[in-house]
């Protein structure tokens, strides 16, 4: 999954070429991580795995730690979704977990407060998840405000309506079964050989490849590099930045609604204290995932590939019996380094 | 005219300050503070109607104050010099960070303040004028015997799993945890510590943040370690409703005992429908009461609250919840711990 509009650039018709004249390993393997930004994670990836399953051999290796791994990963891996493609705007948005529990608490709420149909009360968890969005693209692109403050603002206000709003009732997983099981749909369980699949986790997956090809290969998702690497420019060469940024925001919103319907399947209840840091951890995986906060420069692949290894040291010190502290502390290295690894890949370009 | 608006707009600020005051001296009704981890978790919600409804018994005036998250110490410390300021009575104070806000309470003491912990006990715990709280070592070792109890003679092939709150090891936390294994039967390393234990029936401790996603991850977590794990002690209920979610996708939920401590009504219903062996109620409207109650008679006569026989704070009552009773371990029902269930 290469980087868009760089290569754009060099699969254009030569106009001007830049010879290089030092021709080393290094040198093209930097091109080569330049063309393809979620290789880099893709290997700290498979490094990670490698690593853990010689560390720990069984206990590790098996469908079941490693599926788990995406089971564990698959709330956080949909809300980094989300958060990349606002970060691909060189926004950057600090409402979604907010915005996730708040979705999670009206399907529960609409269903059991007002008596709906869950399935009525699903749409207007989603619908609620995109009005979150439209309010924070609105800010963003047409009052011009910066999304970092617009988003801050939006976490405490959609936060403290989840609260006052649901009274901090949690809705017991035992009714939901009873009473509304497609709440719970995306806990459902798909069992091959010992490797266990949710419906959460393969919406994640296939989530994560239908916006990677439309990021690639559709004028939405051109436009969307476009906006993040340089909204002036864009603007001049015909795309609508507003419409852009807007729809960008609404798609987030509406994909961290999603999000609280998985959240629902994995907790099994609506619980609205659920989510609390997904925000930080959603920004972790992106940042991980090679993609730059400055915009206009990343695969939306490496947010996936990002969440999976903090999921990865996650659950493999805790196999290794390491306190969770080092976990902590290693994602916050990783952190630091894959932003060196980015801005020496970046050394390609001058 | 800029400098005009500023001196006019100062003046009135001043006068007002000095208005207000000057109406506080006169008027000097008599108020409380409340300080909270949380204003979210419904255990904090209770406290609060518990302490709303003394006050008003009492024609007292209730300030309440809470972190915005568990473990946000900040914003406590900041509500407690709030409440100095205010010229309050006395501090009903459940603290996220033991340790650290003793120097703040030792400032609110010196101002003149009764501060009272709620639940939670300072470290060193005197270094409040009181603590009215759950007896936590007791709730944890009425569920430890009851698991003991329900194995019988299999307690001694028990595999165990231990879901806590933070690595931080809070007071309430360890209480709980070390209570639990004493019920159970096990010996403990460092009492003040979990995690340090020997006995080859525990298959690991993890930290759950007292959350239903929490639970889950951790019982995932202990769950790889050892499939195999059939009793779960877990610190409060929602980490029980998470931990149980992960048992039941594995299908392991009917032969795991999972126990528990807090007594809110969805853990509660939790016990009636098996998905919880047992739970240990506490009951915070009576802490929250008690401590009203306590601020008011030191208010009025400088009396200071007097601790529970054999214990160094004032115990508010624990009752194990469970239908399945094991003999020599006093327990109620579930339907009647329906009727003094909170949140």
């Amino acid at each position: 999954m290469s980087d868009g509009h760089e290569s754009a650039a060099t699969a254009a018709d030569t106009v001007a070429e830049f010879h290089d004249s030092r021709r080393g390993f290094a040198r093209r393997l930097q091109h080569t991580l330049h063309v393809t930004p979620s290789l880099v994670p893709l290997i700290v990836l498979l490094s990670a795995v490698v690593g853990f399953s010689l560390l720990l051999g069984e206990r590790f290796l098996s469908p079941f730690a490693l599926t788990l791994i995406l089971q564990q990963v698959q709330i956080i891996g949909i809300v980094a979704l989300a958060q990349s493609l606002v970060i691909l705007t060189a926004g950057i948005d600090l409402s979604v977990g907010a915005v996730m529990v708040l979705s999670s608490v009206v399907m529960g709420q609409f269903t059991f407060r007002y008596g709906l149909p869950p399935q009525i009360a699903v749409l207007c968890g989603l619908a609620c998840g995109a009005l979150c969005g439209l309010i924070s693209g609105m800010l963003v692109a047409i009052v011009r405000l910066p999304p970092f403050i617009v988003t801050l603002g939006m976490w405490q206000v959609v936060l403290a309506t989840n609260f006052l709003y649901s009274r901090n009732e949690t809705i017991r997983a035992q009714d939901i079964e009873a009473n509304a099981p497609i709440l719970q749909f995306f806990g459902e369980r798909v069992d091959i050989g010992g490797a266990i699949f949710t419906n959460g986790v393969i919406f994640m997956l296939i989530l994560a490849l239908v916006l990677a090809y439309a990021l690639r290969f559709t004028a939405w998702g051109r436009h969307v590099y476009a906006v993040g690497d340089d909204p002036e420019a864009a603007g001049l060469s015909g795309v609508n930045v507003r419409r852009t940024l807007i729809s960008v925001y609404v798609l987030a919103g509406t994909i961290c609604a999603f999000a609280g319907w998985a959240l629902i399947g994995r907790i099994g209840s609506v619980s609205p204290t659920s989510g609390q840091l997904a925000n930080i951890e959603s920004i972790t995986a992106v940042v991980i995932g090679g993609i730059s906060l400055f915009g206009g420069r990343g695969s939306i692949l490496g947010a996936l590939f990002g969440a999976l290894i903090v999921g990865v040291f996650t659950l493999g010190l805790r196999l290794a019996g390491a306190d969770p502290q080092w976990t902590n502390l290693l994602i916050g290295m990783l952190i630091i380094a894959a932003v060196a690894v980015d801005q020496w890949i970046r050394r390609v370009s001058v | 005219m800029l400098r005009k608006t500023t001196t006019a707009l100062l003046t009135g600020a001043i006068a007002l300050t000095a208005g207000s005051a000057a109406f506080a001296a006169g008027h000097e009704p008599m108020s409380a503070c409340l300080i909270t981890k949380t204003d979210t978790n419904p255990f904090f919600v209770k406290m609060r109607e518990g302490a709303e409804a003394a006050t008003e018994a009492l024609g007292i005036e209730l300030m309440a104050f809470a972190g915005q998250f568990d473990g946000d110490h900040e914003t406590q410390v900041a509500a407690i010099e709030t409440c100095i300021a205010s010229g309050a009575k006395g501090i009903l104070l459940t603290a996220s960070d033991t340790s650290s806000i003793t120097p703040a309470v030792e400032q609110a003491r010196e101002a003149g303040l009764l501060v009272i912990a709620l639940d939670t006990p300072l470290s060193p715990a005197d270094a409040a004028d009181a603590t009215f709280a759950t007896d936590n070592f007791e709730a944890g070792r009425l569920i430890g015997a009851w698991a003991a109890g329900q194995l019988g003679d299999e307690a001694a092939n028990a595999r165990i799993g231990l879901l806590n709150i933070a690595v931080s090891q809070p007071t309430v936390g360890v209480l709980r945890n070390q209570g639990f294994l004493t019920g159970f039967g096990i010996e403990l390393g460092d009492p003040n510590r979990w995690g340090d234990e020997e006995d080859p029936r525990i298959v690991g401790h993890d930290v759950t943040a007292g959350s239903e996603e929490g639970g889950r991850q951790a019982m995932e977590n202990l769950l790889a370690i050892d499939p195999t794990i059939n009793v779960v002690y877990t610190i409060n209920e929602p980490a029980a409703a998470g931990a149980y979610e992960a048992l039941r996708a594995i299908g392991r939920e009917n032969d795991v005992l999972v126990v528990s401590v807090d007594g809110g009504c969805p853990g509660v219903t939790n016990v009636a429908e098996g998905v919880i062996g047992a739970t240990a109620q506490q009951y915070p409207l009576d802490m929250a009461r008690l401590g009203i109650e306590a601020i008011a008679a030191h208010a009025a006569d400088g009396s200071l609250p007097e601790t529970s026989p054999g214990l160094d704070f004032f115990n508010t009552g624990v009752q194990l919840i469970t239908d399945a009773p094991v003999e020599g371990v006093p327990s109620i029902s579930s339907a009647e711990g329906l009727e003094l269930c909170w949140g």
